[in-house]
């Protein structure tokens, strides 16, 4: 008889789905970009060039520029390109922050109960009652600007709700047998959530994280647009559409296309395959929404 | 049912407890002495003592909080560190320009996202449906403030057609009354500004609604689906009743319930886009006025507005809870 793994399942699955195969090759030829920033960007992504600023690109015949220059002459495909590291940086490590805080606050939750539970629920429901990207503002506002403490405050945001799914989880897998028997045999607790309980809460935390990772580079982006996420030079998307606002009153409107259409197309690249983790993994879902 | 208005009130009032708590902290946590923190960076040392005094900085944690609780329900949220003037103040005034933007947002997305969706759900598997669902689809991945900005290239720089930012043209003159702008202007009779209010208020709008709309039209998709291979679909078909009525009158209103749960948590969403609509349309509301407490450090501002913002989310959420009574009497509050 063969033996398939959940992974083996769930892979089986997403490659039926055409949309989640193609927001899958989105994300590899971001990450592809990422990675290899240095080897693709044609120029310095940081070289100004004053006497060259707001030249329009190929539609203008300019092959040096191809996506054409800033206000400051740099060179907007190579800023792009070099943009996606911080994006795909931002929108992972957010996420993972989120990932750590809410899972361990959701398995405390759902395994101990009583009022560690309520005092975390509570907390949890608040955090959902504000806006995500007004928290993330509030929580810049104290640690201060910067592109380190806007992970950290679109990492908290995501919390409450990867804690609310794990919690839910925990509350089902702890009445399990095999938690009752490591009880039973007095394996400490820590013992139990990590061994146990945290390895079978796993597969929501990846479609939710996948889910996530789209609209933490969209928050960070916010942030950067804000001027409370990455500061100049740095070529953060959201960062450079803010930088160069104020230019599109004067016609100059590459500087402000070309950086969204990389945020848009990363995030839909994210929800496509999260839409399609989420119909692999939980038969449930598939079809709504 | 009053005892569920009675319930949720004070679950909203529960909630309201732990952002205050939350946001009182805040201040706290923020580098620094506090009092320097709420008198600002360039505050003379009475004006420090007296801060102090006000807010009983000198005294333990527990009693500072009942004392700027205390404060807080007399609606006192300190002044802002910027204009001297009361943050409430401040905060009310600018409440109808944020109330009137995403009132607009709202029916924009209801307007599109309702009709799309339940075309979608209808023709199943047509180019519409693709269509309305890829759209969707991009409609939740793009930034909301680029989209402000391409419709702001498009259509008020490019083709002219629309004022790219503000509540009114500067040679328009209205007096506030309401601070509703329409409102304002219907009741002095006075027509061009009220068009131009309008024509200022398309563009922030269409960016606003669209990322609601999207949501709106999916929901409205797959509830409508849900609803249509009921029996009682069938049963109205079988008894011939027209297609469009079988619809309106019996999928529709049926289909209606998670679309209105989804309205309420949009609002909060709404609030959040409003944040950066506002900040590329140069709208004066809330949003715009939390971005600039940010960046001066005008704390008492933070709190007041996260507070006020946080009131409001909740209080349209309780009226969501409340409308579902009336729009499906199967729903019984114990």
């Amino acid at each position: 008889m063969r033996h398939y793994s959940f992974a083996s399942d769930t892979m089986r699955s997403l490659r039926r789905n055409k949309a989640a195969m193609l927001g899958l090759i989105i994300i590899v030829l971001f990450v592809f970009m990422a990675i290899f920033a240095d080897k693709i960007a044609p120029l310095n992504p940081l070289a100004q060039n004053l006497s060259n600023n707001l030249k329009p690109g190929f539609w203008a015949h300019n092959t040096k520029n191809l996506l054409g220059t800033d206000e400051f002459g740099r060179d907007l495909l190579s800023r792009i390109i070099f943009g996606s590291r911080i994006s795909l940086t931002v929108g992972f490590i957010a996420v993972l922050i989120g990932v750590l805080l809410g899972a361990t606050f959701g398995i405390l939750a759902g395994f101990f109960g009583g009022w560690i539970d309520e005092v975390i629920m509570r907390t949890v429901d608040v955090m959902f009652s504000l806006p995500s990207i007004l928290l993330a503002i509030v929580i810049v506002a104290v640690l201060g600007r910067g592109l380190d403490k806007a992970m950290i405050a679109i990492g908290i945001t995501y919390a409450p709700q990867i804690a609310r799914i794990v919690r839910s989880e925990t509350l089902s897998v702890t009445n399990n047998e095999y938690v009752e028997a490591a009880k039973a045999i007095g394996t400490p607790s820590g013992t139990t959530m990590w061994k146990h309980i945290l390895p079978n809460v796993l597969s929501p935390i990846i479609v939710y994280g996948t889910l996530s990772i789209g609209s933490a580079i969209l928050d960070a982006a916010a942030l950067g647009f804000l001027g409370l996420g990455a500061q100049p030079p740095t070529p953060e998307w959201g960062a450079m559409l803010a930088d160069s606002f104020h230019s599109i009153t004067g016609g100059y409107w590459w500087v402000e296309t070309f950086p969204g259409i990389a945020i848009a197309l990363t995030v839909l690249g994210f929800n496509l395959l999260g839409d399609g983790l989420r119909d692999a993994i939980d038969p449930r879902l598939r079809g709504k929404g | 049912m009053r005892n569920y208005i009675i319930r949720r009130t004070l679950n909203l009032l529960l909630v309201l407890f732990v952002v205050s708590i939350l946001i009182f902290l805040l201040i706290r946590l923020a580098p620094g002495d506090p009092a320097r923190v709420m008198a600002g960076e360039h505050a003379s040392p009475e004006a420090l003592a007296a801060m102090r005094k006000q807010w009983g900085l000198d005294k333990p944690l527990v009693e500072q909080y009942i004392i700027w609780l205390a404060h807080a329900l007399r609606g006192d949220f300190g002044r802002s560190i910027q204009s001297h003037e009361s943050v409430l103040r401040e905060l009310l005034l600018r409440f109808p320009n944020t109330f009137e933007l995403s009132l607009f947002a709202m029916i924009f997305a209801f307007l599109v996202g309702l009709p799309a969706g339940i075309v979608s759900a209808v023709k199943r598997y047509s180019i519409f449906d693709y269509g309305s669902m890829i759209l969707a689809l991009f409609g939740v991945s793009m930034p909301v403030f680029w989209l402000g900005i391409m419709l702001l290239l498009i259509f008020g720089i490019w083709l002219n057609w629309l004022p790219i930012g503000g509540r009114l043209s500067v040679y328009i003159s209205l007096k506030p009354i309401t601070h509703f702008y329409l409102i304002d202007s219907l009741i002095e009779l006075n027509f061009p500004a009220f068009w131009d209010a309008i024509k200022h208020l398309i563009l922030p709008s269409i960016a606003l609604g669209t990322i609601p709309m999207a949501f709106i039209a999916r929901i409205t998709r797959s509830s409508m689906l849900d609803v249509l291979h009921q029996d009682y679909i069938r049963t109205a078909r079988s008894k011939g009743l027209s297609e469009s009525k079988i619809i309106r009158k019996h999928a529709l209103r049926n289909a209606l319930i998670p679309i209105l749960t989804a309205a309420g948590t949009e609002f909060a969403l709404l609030m959040g886009g409003a944040i950066l609509t506002e900040t590329v349309f140069s709208w004066p509301g809330i949003g715009t006025y939390i971005i600039q407490a940010v960046n001066a450090r005008d704390y008492p501002a933070v709190q007041g507005s996260v507070i006020f913002v946080a009131l409001l989310i909740a209080i349209v959420n309780l009226f969501v809870d409340i409308a579902y009574a009336y729009i499906d009497p199967r729903i019984h509050y114990k």
